[in-house]
């Protein structure tokens, strides 16, 4: 414990606002940026995942399998490593960028196609007799009922993925984990710069938990009453467990 | 219809129906469970595809179905009929009246305001005006029904399709459905309805089709099949669900 006494305080308040400006410069935006290419990804492989033509839906289940099965760390370096023996070379940042968002694309593919199948086959046929199409439906209809469901589940992917671009730090990406290494190496002071990057990453964590919280409660208007607080709260606690178990039990039929 | 059949798999469902309905008229159909009654009024809005036969609206459209039949060609028909499902079907996340403009607004492109105005009239009709803005599950089985059958009215279809409308309801919310489907009978909306209320058939209904095992087993009016049917099967039937006890 000789190094909490010896705790240089000072090194900790001077090397806080770069890491946190490595945080917010590095680790945010990568994040944001794959996590949204990555659901567009996501919902486009889903539905080829369920699409009735067995050639389309072999391929989505190919690329899930591929992504689920190689570590994250792997597929990082094959693109920024890797793909310049084939005369694709990339910066850090797209490679960055790209990496995680076939990686999202892969996990999240899997969490939208149980939530569409979580929505019950009425509500579709409900969606055709009022004489919509397909498309409509799916739009109009199934994914804003699909998305309350898939909430829970891809906020954890997207924590998960704030931590995961620490990765990048070894394509050289500056953010907030590269910039630790950084001070750690100049300093030597390696336990309190990468204890302080971790709090730094928590409490990013802790903010978007409270986001999620946030969405849920909005998505969730629906199935909440609006006179009876008592029974807003039941409610609440009952449905989207009840829309968990649906998603956990597609998950695991796949 | 004419000469209507449909398999799932090796399993007929369908064989060779003819079904005629008037405009202004009611047609019951009835018949024990998985005698293929709700695959007829399927097949009358699109949602499934016959194998064989023929669905003519008055006006058209006139679809035959061969394996090369389009979707688009069977989906025609949604665009003359309406149906209400038994498990009510509305959409959770969308409000009474978001749920009753969806058709008339996104598929026939009509004014909004011009739908909101339709549809707040109909929700005043079956006593639903104060509901516009609350959502399905804050209404209870017998309301949640009626705005399914308010959804369907909207989009002014020749044809209403109720399939069991009464089927998950609790046995005291009942009645308020029926007296909406009578009330549209008595105006002359002309009506398929799939259903087990015999005394209701009875009442709203101007001929009633008895099915059994993918057949039509009797046809005729009302009054006859269900107070006399001709056939052993139908006595059977009848009598079965009169007397359950």
């Amino acid at each position: 414990m000789e190094w909490l006494t010896d705790l240089d305080w000072e090194l900790v308040a001077d090397s806080f606002w770069p890491m946190l400006k490595g945080g917010l410069t590095g680790t945010i935006p990568l994040t944001l940026a794959s996590f949204s290419l990555g659901l567009v990804l996501a919902l486009v492989v889903a539905l080829m995942r369920i699409s009735s033509i067995r050639p389309v839906s072999w391929l989505a289940r190919a690329y899930i399998s591929v992504i689920r099965g190689t570590p994250l760390l792997v597929q990082l370096f094959v693109i920024f490593f890797g793909l310049p023996s084939i005369g694709v070379t990339l910066d850090p940042w797209p490679s960055a960028v790209i990496a995680f968002t076939l990686n999202v694309g892969g996990y999240a593919a899997e969490v939208i196609r149980a939530a569409i199948l979580s929505v019950p086959k009425g509500q579709w046929e409900a969606g055709y007799t009022i004489g919509m199409t397909h498309v409509q439906t799916l739009r109009r209809l199934i994914l804003p009922q699909a998305a309350r469901v898939s909430v829970p589940p891809l906020s954890n992917t997207f924590i998960s993925l704030v931590k995961d671009t620490s990765l990048a730090s070894l394509i050289l990406v500056t953010e907030m984990f590269r910039v630790a290494q950084q001070i750690a190496a100049f300093s030597q002071q390696f336990m309190v710069l990468y204890i302080e990057a971790a709090v730094i990453y928590w409490m990013f964590c802790l903010v978007l938990s409270a986001g999620q919280d946030l969405l849920e409660r909005r998505l969730d208007r629906y199935v909440a009453s609006s006179d009876s607080g008592a029974r807003r709260s039941r409610r609440r606690l009952r449905r989207p467990a009840a829309a968990r178990v649906r998603v956990e039990q597609v998950l695991r039929g796949s | 219809m004419s000469g209507l059949n449909k398999s799932f798999g090796d399993h007929e469902v369908l064989r060779h129906i003819d079904l005629q309905v008037d405009a202004g008229k009611v047609l019951a159909l009835i018949g024990p469970s998985g005698s293929g009654k709700t695959t007829v009024l399927r097949c009358l809005n699109g949602l499934e595809r016959p194998d064989a036969g023929t669905i003519t609206f008055d006006g058209g459209p006139e679809v035959t179905f061969t394996p090369r039949t389009s979707r688009r060609q069977k989906e025609s028909l949604r665009f003359r009929s309406a149906m209400v499902f038994q498990s009510y079907n509305l959409f959770p996340h969308k409000t009474v009246l978001q749920n009753v403009i969806e058709g008339p607004v996104q598929v026939q492109r009509r004014p909004k305001a011009e739908a909101i105005a339709d549809a707040e009239a109909l929700l005043d009709r079956v006593g639903l005006a104060d509901k516009r803005d609350q959502y399905p599950h804050q209404l209870s089985g017998g309301q949640q029904q009626r705005v399914g059958i308010v959804r369907a009215l909207a989009l002014k279809p020749a044809l209403l399709l109720f399939d069991e409308p009464t089927s998950a309801l609790d046995p005291e919310l009942v009645g308020d459905v029926l007296t909406v489907i009578k009330e549209l009978a008595d105006e002359g909306w002309t009506m398929v309805l799939v259903t087990h209320e015999l005394a209701f058939a009875r009442e709203v209904a101007d001929q009633v089709v008895f099915m059994d095992g993918g057949v039509v087993v009797e046809e005729g009016p009302a009054s006859e099949v269900l107070r006399q049917p001709r056939r052993e099967r139908t006595q059977r039937f009848v009598h079965r669900l009169l007397n359950p006890f």
